[in-house]
């Protein structure tokens, strides 16, 4: 007989969310009720909640409904359009409009990920087939940028874990590290976003196979578009965005320390880790609060870990978060 | 050139050059309340983008400075082309160019702020805000400035002010270059716009120079030889 253990990770996330964040939501409502400012708060926020349906991109098959969903009171779900139309993707240039106007370019097949490095089965991976051979499911995520907005979105994909469970990283591995496309001809923003490319991210390998590190592939319950990193990104949902790399090309484990594209562009400004913080500012802004979209009130308390803290604060048990930022 | 400098100076003149500079100043806080109607009203929810506050802030912000160096090109202008009536029309543009900054700060406050009400207003966070954040402290020095500027800029404190009011005024140039780097300093890695807004505001200061020691030359009488 298959015993499954209850892990605090199938809790409701109504039970984890502190209560102070709940009353702050309630403490708006009645704000937005009262002042005429409110007022017109309200009316965008009701309107973004109504349903509106991606168009266009093909279903994907057998989505498994999963429990990783946060309490729809508490965080909504953002819609299809403000999910497409408000991106941070500097290869199709630095304005959040920029990737849904210019990504469309983008060739999404054939798309191979090379895997190597530290690993027993190295190789490349073509994309159909790693959606095909993964039992992929629906996954709502709170995603936290590091410029202080917030959504909530229902990603489609499957755990990172499972992938490198398969492809094996040998004893030495500690790091592993994502590359995200650089192709010219289909990317505007490589000529004009400034910063270093190819774009790099990493993470700890006990990050990487940490149960909540998703590999997305899709949204909605459709492909993935492409301004949201089609056709394979990666989704780490108690780090700050820019951690999640879009349009993987290749990953490889290594015993050094990836140096992510942020941390090498402003040092002082963006780490490694970038872990949801609000007692850690950045240099620039306070990140004791965050603006859910659409909202319109930067009033809502950034959750440490952005609220995932009951899963994850044992990775970084006794490390001080303030020098690896 | 002379043609083109009578002409100018002929547009300047025509009655309806203020209303219609007025209007333009305007048409940008149009453009963006149409758009917050078109959100609200009429429940299109991209109209002002996903992060409507965040466009009514970006927007102000550069309208604010563009109208600012616009204000600040009339007099170069005036002076290279002769065409003097353009001066009618730079008062009216730099009480614009505050109008839309008064805008920009009240997003910050109202929105990111929560300034809404005495109640809600986290004025130790924003004290701090200003301490601790270059780019604030510097875009608030700007407002303070042009703060300064749009209450003298009637008749009777020009009046009251004497010789001070021009002295006074000035400081609108370190306006503007606190509002250029106010600019720079809130990107991330794009300095594009910012730098062209820069380089305009070099041009201005550097015609200004010229006219300056153009002046001096021309009153300073010369030194006697022996």
């Amino acid at each position: 007989m298959l015993i499954k253990p209850k892990r605090p990770w199938d809790l409701p996330y109504s039970d984890v969310t502190p209560e102070a964040a709940y009353h702050s939501r309630r403490d708006f409502i009645k704000v937005a009720a009262a002042g005429a400012i409110g007022a017109v708060a309200s009316s965008v926020v009701g309107r973004a909640e109504g349903a509106q349906t991606p168009q266009g991109l093909p279903d994907l098959p057998n989505v498994k409904k999963s429990s990783y969903v946060p309490d729809a009171e508490i965080d909504p779900v953002n819609s299809y359009a403000q999910i497409t139309n408000y991106n941070n993707y500097y290869e199709f240039g630095t304005a959040k409009a920029d990737p849904a106007r210019y990504a469309s370019r983008l060739t999404t097949r054939p798309w191979t990920v090379k895997i190597d490095g530290m690993v027993g089965k190295p190789g490349d991976y073509a994309i159909d087939d790693l959606i095909k051979n993964n039992q992929l499911e629906e996954r709502i995520y709170r995603h936290r940028c590091v410029e202080g907005w917030s959504y909530v979105i229902p990603w489609v994909g499957f755990p990172l874990k499972t992938l490198i469970d398969k492809v094996q990283p040998t004893s030495q591995a500690k790091y592993v590290e994502f590359t995200t496309l650089m192709r010219a001809s289909e990317m505007p923003g490589l000529q004009t976003a400034n910063i270093p490319f190819p774009y790099i991210e990493g993470l700890r390998l006990d990050e990487a196979m940490h149960p909540l590190t998703l590999v997305v592939v899709g949204l909605y319950g459709k492909t993935l578009p492409n301004q949201n990193g089609a056709p394979i990104r990666i989704h780490i949902p108690w780090k700050y965005g820019f951690k999640s790399g879009k349009s993987i090309v290749h990953i490889k484990f290594t015993d050094i320390q990836p140096k992510n594209t942020w941390a090498v562009e402003t040092p002082n400004e963006y780490g490694f880790y970038a872990n949801v913080n609000p007692t850690v500012d950045h240099p620039r802004w306070s990140q004791a609060k965050e603006r859910r979209l659409p909202g319109l009130f930067k009033d809502r308390p950034t959750l440490m870990f952005n609220g995932y803290g009951e899963q994850v604060a044992s990775l970084y048990a006794g490390m001080d978060l303030r020098k690896y930022f | 050139m002379k043609r083109l400098s009578a002409l100018i100076d002929t547009v300047a003149g025509w009655r309806f050059f203020k209303p219609l500079v007025f209007v333009a100043c305007l048409t940008p806080g149009t453009w963006l309340a149409y758009r917050a109607y078109q959100a609200l009203a009429l429940g299109q929810e991209l109209a002002l983008g996903a992060d409507p506050v965040k466009t009514f802030e970006h927007e102000t912000g550069l309208t604010a400075l563009t109208i600012l160096l616009i204000t600040l090109s009339i007099t170069p202008v005036r002076r290279l082309l002769h065409a003097n009536r353009l001066q009618r029309v730079r008062r009216m543009l730099g009480v614009w160019s505050f109008t839309y900054a008064l805008v920009h700060l009240s997003m910050y406050l109202v929105f990111d702020q929560s300034c809404y009400s005495v109640g809600t207003c986290e004025f130790h966070a924003i004290w701090e805000d200003i301490l601790k954040r270059r780019f604030i402290f510097v875009g608030m020095f700007a407002f303070s400035i042009l703060l300064a500027l749009a209450i003298t800029s009637t008749n009777g404190w020009v009046r009251r002010l004497k010789k001070n009011w021009q002295r006074l005024h000035r400081l609108v140039y370190v306006a503007a270059v606190a509002g250029i780097v106010h600019f720079i300093w809130i990107q991330k890695s794009d300095f594009r716009v910012p730098f062209r807004y820069g380089f305009w505001l070099l041009v201005l200061l550097a015609v200004r120079v010229g006219l300056t020691i153009q002046k001096r030359r021309a009153h300073v009488p010369k030194p006697v030889t022996a």
